[in-house]
């Protein structure tokens, strides 16, 4: 489904601020996995998801979707198969555009834009059964501009969009971070629903733990642009957060011992 | 006050080519002066050359469309700043349209032009050009309420509101950038070659400024008519235009020669620009919508 293959990423190359973000990374998920990504600040899981957006180009390495390398392929090309959503609510919506027209943009995912009307009846039909399994009243607010949302409507929208055209991957970049804890557990379950609901491949960073441990059937935590340490479900299941801290600093210290001996 | 009326209507789609860039792609367009002239200056050569007027305005509106996309492709291949682009490509089309015209103006007084029937039937500055004229302008608004409502319109909408979020859907923005800027420029360049032929000459300096007026009649417009939907915006600009129109006439009835009039026309967006911020104004709902992007900003920050 997506193969990373020894990805890396410098920023800044040669300068006092060359930064490796991501060293020799490879993943690899299949069909239905939903991975969840934790790590510190700077770990490169950002930067990971902005290498498989295609937003940010990678040094080498190579990055294949269902078989065929997506390497050479920009952005908004690769949107054809990547569904997104940010981690701030603004990001991921137009705000001076209503709830319909947002919807059918990303309707329109990967497909031509022509000359057809943007909102029909049957599109609008769609939308609201589509807004209804949010449960947040949104069907009845089609032609309200998003800017008028609260930002756990927003997020809650972006999510429906970046998922119900249904795209290979689904990326989350800290998606509730900005929310409110009850926005947050909402979007949350959101996503639970959603991912299961359509079976999608999902890649999701997230700085909560308990989150991580919830979510998904496999977890990756990323330190200093490398995975770490990489559990599938099973092993999931029985890990609770003071667990994951453990073997966090374990690992940790063992690369800062590492490199003590180097020095 | 009817010819004031007449080319307030024309420049009215001048007007909702600078709207297209400046609200709906957040795209301060200055290639305008230039492209404007760029479309007088190709419909008056091609005219005095024998060509039919209608398929040399339409030649002329071409014209400036491509004027758009040579900007276009300057800000988005050429990654060069957006103001920079446009007043790159309207210095550059000062020579060009020099180079179309030959000379420094181009007289239509004898030549058969789109004018020609409303002039020899006694139109001109009464209530029917007028008509005829908002019909027009019209007809070229509801084309954009349209184009803007269909899925290419909407994701050009988005490409101006939120830029990261429609390359997310899949949508090269460079493209509909490109398209915008063409589209806009061939609205300003067709305004061009209507008003050469109203006028009966096209000159090179008829663009200067232009993009001021353009400005002017965006604001103002919408500032008095509201924004609330594309339908209205749109409405609004030309109703900017006309007014801008009224403006000027008022001003040159009051002793003001047209040599004042961009000073006046700077001092109509400045007024319009910093008016609605002044407190006793805030009240007047029309003014206050202007402020709605920022307002409602926070509004959904603080939710």
């Amino acid at each position: 489904m997506l193969q990373i293959e020894n990805i890396t990423k410098t920023f800044f190359p040669g300068t006092v601020n060359e930064r490796v973000a991501l060293n020799n990374v490879s993943l690899q998920l299949n069909t239905g996995d939903f991975v969840t990504v934790i790590g510190s600040n700077g770990a490169g899981k950002s930067t990971l998801l902005n290498m498989i957006s295609g937003k940010l180009p990678f040094d080498s390495g190579d990055l294949s979707i269902d078989g065929s390398s997506v390497k050479r392929m920009p952005d908004y090309a690769r949107a054809a198969f990547v569904g997104r959503v940010f981690q701030d609510p603004m990001a991921g919506t137009a705000p001076d555009l209503s709830i319909e027209q947002n919807l059918a943009l990303a309707l329109r995912r990967g497909q031509h834009r022509g000359l057809q009307w943007g909102v029909t009846h049957k599109r609008r039909a769609f939308f609201r059964e589509e807004l209804l399994s949010l449960e947040l009243g949104l069907e009845d607010r089609l032609k309200a501009r998003v800017g008028l949302l609260s930002g756990g409507q927003r997020q809650a929208l972006s999510l429906l969009m970046a998922s119900f055209t249904q795209p290979r991957i689904l990326l989350l970049d800290e998606h509730t971070a900005a929310l409110d804890p009850q926005r947050a557990e909402l979007v949350t379950t959101l996503t639970e629903t959603i991912v299961a609901k359509h079976n999608l491949t999902t890649l999701m960073v997230t700085h909560n733990m308990e989150q991580a441990l919830r979510l998904g059937n496999r977890l990756v935590m990323m330190h200093e642009g490398q995975i770490i340490f990489d559990i599938d479900a099973e092993r999931k299941a029985t890990m609770t957060v003071p667990d994951l801290l453990a073997e966090f600093a374990k690992i940790k210290g063992a690369s800062l011992d590492d490199r003590a001996l180097l020095g | 006050m009817n010819a004031a009326l007449e080319l307030g209507l024309l420049y009215g789609i001048m007007a909702l080519g600078v709207y297209l860039t400046f609200r709906i792609l957040n795209f301060p367009d200055l290639t305008v002066d230039g492209s404007f002239t760029t479309g007088a200056a190709v419909a008056a050569s091609l005219i005095i050359n024998g060509v039919p007027a209608p398929l040399a305005t339409l030649a002329g509106a071409a014209s400036g469309a491509v004027a758009g996309l040579v900007t276009g492709v300057l800000y988005t291949k050429g990654r060069i700043d957006g103001l920079l682009a446009g007043i790159l490509t309207m210095i550059a089309l000062w020579s060009i349209n020099l180079r179309i015209m030959g000379k420094s103006n181009l007289p239509l007084l004898r030549e058969d032009t789109l004018m020609t029937p409303l002039r020899d039937a006694g139109l001109l500055g009464g209530a029917w050009s007028i008509l005829i004229f908002a019909v027009a302008a019209l007809v070229i608004k509801f084309a954009i309420d349209w184009f803007l409502s269909t899925d290419l319109g909407l994701s050009i909408q988005a490409t101006g509101n939120n830029e990261q979020m429609i390359r997310s859907l899949g949508v090269n923005t460079h493209r509909t950038t490109i398209l915008t800027l063409a589209i806009s420029n061939g609205l300003v360049a067709l305004c061009g070659a209507l008003i050469a032929q109203y006028q009966g000459f096209a000159d090179v300096s008829m663009g200067i400024g232009l993009i001021l007026v353009g400005l002017a009649s965006v604001i103002v417009g919408q500032a008095v008519f509201g924004r609330r939907n594309i339908f209205l915006a749109s409405l609004a600009v030309i109703g900017g235009a006309v007014i801008y129109r009224l403006v000027i006439f008022f001003a040159l009835g009051a002793g003001l020669n047209p040599n004042d009039m961009k000073l006046i026309s700077a001092l109509l967006v400045v007024a319009a620009l910093l008016l609605p911020r002044w407190g006793f104004l805030k009240r007047i709902p029309s003014l206050r919508q202007m402020r709605s992007a920022a307002g409602s900003a926070n509004y959904s920050k603080a939710n």
